[in-house]
């Protein structure tokens, strides 16, 4: 594909607003290979660092499901699969896609590379102390593959981690080194996230371009912007719960620990509150939620909005509805603990917020839908796993609203409807837009595009399997198949037919996790050997295809900033020439445009 | 935000609007009136403050059970708070030494500032050596727990103070370092922090000394 014709109009700007007068930045140059590379100050850079360490030990984490499948589906092939090594690849596998691959993956992967860029700016306003950010969430994820190595292995206590049985001698790595371990990794990586969330929140209040309003800005920035503050908030509970529980394990204080008897003797705890803590867990798991997905939200807009090659339909309202969505989720929090033994009148407060978010969220997903509307919809990879996401957002979302009031919630806590819930809202749905964001900023960050055939596989298998391995969940859920019990096989009250479900999600699940692999060979071939690309191959609106260099180069935007005239959805303007107006081009360069009249 | 646009304004502009493109193309793309660093200082203090009160909310949860026993306060305490007291004092008059180019003063009150803050550092252990001596064990009372987690982190965050306090002198120190309005603007984040620190001990203290 060949560059885009505004190529040449951008160079010969006329008679148009010039560049800000900005003291020149002081940028960071990088001298050797270790400053370049390794120990980088360059947000993209550091961005991509953040991205391969997410998605390496996001693998760790599928390798575990691969082996709670095989264990929950053929158990006689993995003797090595006890009850205390289910529950540590349980624990391990939700902690780690939670928060060391997707929030670090959204936040510190796109955020870094792509905020400087959309914004229109050089680099992140500290970038010393983004590189740190980076270094201490490395550090956050080896001390967490330490505990695979520590005698008694990681802690199983679920990635909730509840007090008291998270520390006490019955559970997996309860006492022992694991659960500190996990304690101390969180805390380290909350410490690496506040640092980093500084950089993203400062530079996108503060360093964005002559012209950047915050509403011209693309929906990506404001998701991942709200998703930072949001985070700003809940992390300090994590990590207030983490050094509580570190004290209560190693110096024997009773924050959270009752008086209780283990193995016939009594321990020396007293009065403390195991449901302080799931307060605690809460007050920064739900949020937790929205860290994840608000991103999601901003990325899929975008994408379906240059895919679809039409403006989003609402922005407004989709700024809107993240801002409220973001606001809300700090009021819900109880919803994860009604079979906690709370007061139900806390229970019913807790249904009504829970039910009242969902109101801004079927707005944005309208909204996704209108965008589509007559559009000239592009069946690109990107497009694929944007409309996949969609749906399967619904689906998750609607399962949301059954476990959102009490009432229902009851019966089915601990069954695994509520592992099928989860697993389609925050963790396929947020998956593919992470999938389709890759296919869509592949070319940008290598100049390349990924290969076209295998990236269809890798959809289809991915889409149409994750279907496969978490619809049957919700009727496993209905039937009342517990949630974390490592082995069912000879339970009276199994029918046949949840033995042979379990066996066919599990051969599905091998299927989908092979296909990761796929994905993965597509990245590291394609990044050498893919079709080039060439400059803005998607047509894009945005700034970050503005650079005069792709991939960009050091400092993004060569001498001069770009100057922002209009919002990023300029698709399909009436009497533009080509279908689309990158956000610096001037009116005046495209006369024949016309104004859209509202 | 920036000439006294109000976020709802903000959240009402339709940036598609040909009448709302011809603001928006003037503006400079800053938000806030502030500069980056005071504003990056804000963030770790609302942070903090958010970490500090989530502490705060657990203790008043747990003071109301009976078995909660009230720590005595060792007069070294009430020293120790006074130590902070003089050391912000010290940080204003600093800062109006800062502003007024008197850079060697700012060196001397600098270092004075730095002692202090290791001498209330020292003094909270001696603190805790007294009451260990005492017999007020971390895991013997709830209200013991929360005495030495409160004064441990306040005093990590002093440390992490004391950090910044070292980039401060630098700037101040190394003549080839000073750019007169960065290390002012340095001075004055200092300075916000030292206070902010003062603050948050003071509301600790007397949280723990009237509950």
């Amino acid at each position: 594909m060949t560059a885009d014709s505004y190529e040449d109009i951008a160079a010969n700007k006329g008679d148009v607003i010039p560049a800000l007068e900005v003291p020149p930045q002081d940028l960071y140059h990088a001298r050797s290979f270790w400053t370049r590379w390794i120990f980088c100050q360059d947000a993209k850079i550091i961005g991509i660092q953040y991205s391969i360490t997410a998605i390496a030990i996001g693998l760790v984490a599928l390798v575990l499901s691969w082996l709670m499948r095989l264990q929950l589906g053929f158990p006689e092939l993995v003797p090595f699969i006890g009850a205390a090594e289910y529950y540590q690849f349980v624990t391990m596998h939700g902690m780690i896609m939670v928060i060391y691959l997707l929030t670090a993956l959204f936040l510190g992967g796109f955020g870094n590379y792509l905020i400087p860029l959309m914004v229109g700016a050089r680099d992140m306003v500290f970038p010393y102390v983004n590189m740190v950010s980076y270094w201490v969430y490395l550090l956050a994820v080896l001390v967490l593959v330490t505990s695979f190595f520590v005698p008694g292995g990681p802690t199983g206590a679920g990635w909730t981690l509840y007090p008291p049985q998270a520390i006490t001698s019955g559970t997996p790595g309860g006492d022992g080194l694991g659960i500190i371990l996990m304690l101390i990794s969180l805390s380290i990586f909350v410490v690496g996230f506040t640092m980093g969330g500084l950089n993203y929140v400062i530079t996108i209040l503060q360093a964005r371009t002559r012209g950047m309003t915050l509403m011209r800005m693309p929906l990506t920035v404001w998701g991942i912007f709200t998703a930072t503050v949001l985070a700003l908030f809940a992390f300090p509970a994590l990590i207030v719960s983490c050094i509580m529980m570190t004290l209560d394990n190693l110096l024997g204080t009773s924050f959270f620990m009752p008086a209780l008897v283990e193995f016939g003797e009594q321990s020396e705890y007293s009065g403390g509150s195991p449901i302080l803590f799931q307060h605690l867990f809460w007050f920064f798991g739900h949020p937790e939620v929205y860290i994840v997905a608000l991103p999601a939200f901003g990325i899929v807009s975008d994408l379906i909005s240059v895919h679809a090659r039409k403006n989003i339909f609402g922005y407004r309202m989709m700024v809107w509805a993240i801002v409220i969505i973001g606001a809300l989720s700090f009021i819900v929090w109880a919803h994860h603990m009604y079979v906690a033994g709370m007061n139900p009148w806390f229970g019913f407060f807790f249904a009504t917020t829970t039910l009242i978010i969902a109101v801004p969220t079927a707005l944005k997903v309208y909204n996704w839908v209108i965008t589509l509307w007559k559009a000239n919809i592009r069946l690109t990879i990107p497009m694929l796993f944007a409309l996949a996401f969609i749906v399967t957002f619904v689906n998750g979302g609607i399962t949301g609203l059954f476990l959102g009031n009490v009432i229902v919630d009851v019966p089915l806590s601990d069954t695994y409807f509520v592992v099928a819930h989860f697993h389609m809202v925050m963790g396929i749905a947020p998956v593919l837009v992470v999938f389709g964001a890759i296919y869509h900023w592949f070319p940008l960050i290598t100049g390349r595009f990924l290969h076209e055939g295998m990236g269809k596989f890798h959809f289809w298998v991915s889409f149409l399997g994750s279907y496969a391995i978490y619809f049957p969940m919700h009727y496993l859920g209905f039937v009342g198949v517990p949630r974390r019990y490592y082995e069912m096989y000879d339970s009276e009250y199994m029918t046949v037919s949840t033995n042979y479900l379990n066996q066919f999600i599990t051969i599905v699940a091998l299927i989908v996790g092979f296909t990761q692999l796929l994905f993965l060979y597509n990245i590291i071939t394609s990044a050498k050997f893919g079709k080039k690309a060439g400059k803005n191959p998607w047509k894009a609106c945005s700034l970050e295809w503005r650079t005069p260099e792709v991939p960009a180069g050091h400092g993004n935007f060569g001498k001069e900033l770009p100057v922002v005239y209009r919002w990023a959805y300029d698709f399909n303007v009436p009497g533009a020439k080509e279908d689309f107006i990158p956000q610096d081009i001037a009116p005046n360069q495209v006369p024949e445009a016309e104004a859209e009249q509202t | 935000m920036k000439k006294k646009e109000t976020i709802f304004q903000l959240l009402m502009q339709k940036p598609w609007d040909p009448a709302q493109a011809k603001i928006d193309n003037t503006h400079d793309g800053e938000t806030l009136n502030l500069s980056k660093g005071k504003l990056g200082l804000r963030y770790i203090m609302v942070v903090s403050s958010i970490f500090f009160s989530l502490f705060i909310v657990t203790y008043s949860d747990r003071l109301v059970f009976a078995d909660w026993q009230q720590m005595p306060e060792p007069l070294l305490l009430w020293f120790n708070t006074l130590i902070l007291f003089i050391s912000s004092a010290i940080f204003i008059s600093t800062q109006t030494a800062s502003k007024n180019n008197q850079f060697e003063k700012v060196k001397q009150k600098l270092l004075i500032i730095g002692y202090l803050a290791l001498a209330f550092l020292l003094g909270q252990l001696f603190v805790w050596i007294q009451l260990i001596n005492l017999g007020y064990y971390v895991s013997t009372n709830p209200a013991n727990a929360y005495f030495y987690v409160f004064t441990a982190l306040h005093g990590l965050h002093l440390i992490g103070g004391l950090v910044y306090w070292l980039m401060t002198i630098r700037k101040v120190w190394i003549p080839s370092d000073i750019v007169v309005a960065n290390t002012k603007h340095t001075v004055e984040l200092c300075a916000i922090y030292w206070h902010f620190l003062l603050a948050v001990w003071v509301v600790l203290f007397g949280l723990m000394l009237f509950s």
